[in-house]
């Protein structure tokens, strides 16, 4: 992989990193890398088709999404939000068309491991969390650090890494459940559990599939201040279809439907939008 | 799968009850093999029958812990342990056999008429070489079925189906004169190990205690494997693998590692059961073998460590009871435990020991 002086690497990568490794069986992986986002664009997506058994899925799709930006994507059901996300971890191939985390890491050619290391973390429709673990272990095994066979037989937790956690379950209020079953939480909790892990992994890049799912007003309101102040340090990709939630939060919306970009703007604009009316907002 | 497995009786009934409970059954097992070399006369003596059984089920209770490991944490259900079991006791049976013929072929290589041994024979007259084709051979086996079964993202029953037909076809290649490893009937009548006489009760012993301290060591390894980091993936691998892998794990390296692992204790279990036992042949392949392996951890509370040590031995105690007291009803009983432990005890003996606890 070319590597190429550039300003805009994001905290804490080093610049000068290489490809990266592809480790067989994963016995003995390098996790780090650097990301170049030298044009300020962190995952651009280009003509995307992908089609199962002849069901087009997603029809030349293409999308920017910009460091640091809060995105929020909606759309009716079926219109292919989840597919895009299966794209872009690398779960589903696309049949033609380029997906560029950065500059340079092309994410159809990367594993779904690979993909998770390079920065990009994901949270599931459906609540998801290792449920016979503890809170605090859940987080533990979330962190960014080595996560090949041998560092985790040997692994021991460092004060500075004990200390990110107990800042995370401060973050995501769970700290009187620390030591709780993850299991046991209530549905909510668990949604926060889990976008603390992805605060645990650091990465650049967050999806976010309908994340105040099952929440109250309070625990969505308190959601949305958190993505607010992640906007920054983190870019952000966010499904939803709390309409009050989005408009809280996005100061970009795009709108799919059937596997297309029907239309891209600020929520007034795509409201205003006819199309998008039609199919979707005037019910 | 929402209950918090992971936690140990030891968390539970208080560590010092498990300690205590643990060091009593390792005093008991140090102490039969000596009682042994009392003269028959006295009256602590332990007969050669039970030290072998008790042996024989140790040896069991090894691969229950090895299953355990697989199954009880990392969720691979294999129907298909008993192969590797098997081929650990067949690396061993080489070379008993081989001390038993001396210079000359082994007897039934004989009576099929062959004049020299065949390629994968040579060097099984050396002990070391024997040992470590105890070990090689069922890891080598694993990490090689393993490799591609991962690969693939076989699971579930799908995995379970396979490995229980692998061992099927390894019984079936076993039961062939032709393989050399004296098809149905095995390996038997061995007279020395090491220059030992196998029937010597000093050597017995000797078995019966390094069973002891296998079982002990796997056990240990075991309870640190699973309070690790990497035992704490191997729990979340078994509940959410797709969140494992967004991540960041590769989950194929930790089931290939600990399916490995598995397979090596379960070979070296095999290697000491066929010496006390004094037989090895294609039956310990048997799907029903494996399946049985599967009720002693179910039994004794998988995920668990020390329930499927429990399992094994309960199971095992009651089969030896009850095919001496009513053999036709064995499978019956063997049946209706497993129906009672599937319907009212999902945790097993150890979660009902917990309960009590309370």
């Amino acid at each position: 992989m070319k590597t190429v002086p550039c300003s805009a690497v994001i905290d804490g990568f080093d610049p000068t990193g290489g490809g990266l490794t592809r480790d067989a069986i994963g016995l003995g992986r390098v996790a780090e890398k650097g990301l170049d986002v030298r044009h300020g664009t962190i995952l651009s997506l280009e003509d995307i088709n992908v089609s199962f058994d002849g069901f087009k899925a997603l029809t030349n799709l293409s999308l920017y999404i910009g460091v640091g930006e809060l995105r929020c994507i909606i759309g009716p059901n079926g219109a292919g939000k989840t597919t895009m996300m299966d794209v872009i971890t690398g779960k589903t191939r696309p049949t033609s068309g380029s997906a560029w985390f950065g500059e340079t890491l092309d994410l159809t050619r990367m594993s779904e491991v690979d993909i998770a290391q390079a920065g990009i973390g994901r949270k599931l429709q459906k609540p998801t969390v290792f449920e016979a673990l503890s809170v605090f272990e859940n987080l533990e095994l979330a962190q960014k650090t080595d996560k090949s066979v041998w560092a985790s037989l040997r692994a021991r937790l460092s004060g500075e890494q004990k200390d990110r956690i107990d800042e995370v379950l401060e973050t995501i209020r769970l700290g009187q459940s620390r030591h709780r079953p993850a299991g046991l939480l209530s549905h909510g909790q668990k949604q926060f559990l889990e976008i603390g892990m992805l605060l645990m992994q650091s990465p650049q890049l967050l999806l976010l599939d309908e994340p105040v799912a099952g929440m109250t007003d309070a625990e969505t309101e308190f959601t949305a201040e958190l993505f607010k102040s992640l906007a920054r340090k983190h870019s952000l990709m966010v499904v939803e279809h709390d309409m009050g939630f989005v408009e809280t939060i996005a100061d970009h919306v795009t709108v799919l439907h059937q596997g297309q970009v029907l239309a891209e703007g600020s929520l007034q604009q795509v409201q205003a939008d006819e199309r998008v009316i039609e199919v979707y907002l005037g019910r | 799968m929402n209950q918090p497995l992971t936690l140990t009786a030891a968390q539970k009934a208080g560590p010092k009850a498990t300690v205590i409970a643990l060091g009593l059954a390792l005093a008991v097992l140090v102490a039969m093999p000596l009682l042994h070399l009392l003269p028959a006369e006295h009256a602590l003596h332990v007969s050669a029958y039970t030290l072998t059984l008790v042996g024989k089920i140790l040896c069991y209770a090894i691969v229950a812990l090895a299953l355990d490991l697989v199954w009880g944490y990392a969720g691979l259900l294999s129907l298909g342990h008993g192969l590797f079991f098997a081929l650990g006791g067949y690396a061993m049976g080489m070379y008993l056999m081989r001390q038993s013929a001396g210079d000359g072929l082994p007897a039934f290589m004989s009576f099929l008429a062959w004049n020299e041994l065949p390629w994968y024979w040579y060097g099984t007259s050396s002990f070391l070489w024997a040992m470590c084709l105890v070990v090689l051979v069922p890891g080598v086996l694993a990490f090689v079925f393993g490799f591609f079964a991962f690969r693939s993202r076989i699971k579930g029953v799908y995995f379970s189906i396979m490995t229980q037909a692998l061992t099927f076809a390894g019984m079936l290649l076993f039961f062939r004169n032709e393989t050399g490893f004296g098809g149905n009937n095995g390996f038997t009548d061995f007279k020395t190990i090491l220059g030992f006489s196998i029937s010597a009760p000093a050597t017995r012993a000797t078995l019966f205690l390094a069973t002891v301290a296998l079982l002990t060591g796997s056990l240990y390894l075991g309870f640190r494997l699973a309070r690790s980091k990497f035992g704490r993936v191997l729990t979340a691998l078994r509940d959410a693998e797709n969140r494992l892998m967004f991540c960041g794990y590769d989950p194929r390296g930790y089931k290939l590692f600990i399916w490995t692992l598995s397979a090596v204790l379960c070979g070296l279990a095999g290697a000491l059961y066929v010496p006390q036992v004094g037989i090895i042949n294609p039956s310990e392949m048997a799907p029903t073998q494996s399946i049985e392996a599967a009720v002693w951890v179910a039994l004794g509370g998988r995920g668990t460590l020390i329930g499927p040590l429990l399992g094994a031995g309960l199971v095992n105690g009651m089969k030896s009871w009850f095919t001496v007291a009513f053999p036709e009803y064995w499978l019956f009983a063997l049946g209706a435990l497993f129906i009672v432990v599937t319907l009212y005890l999902p945790k097993g003996v150890i979660g009902l020991i917990k309960r009590r606890g309370e």
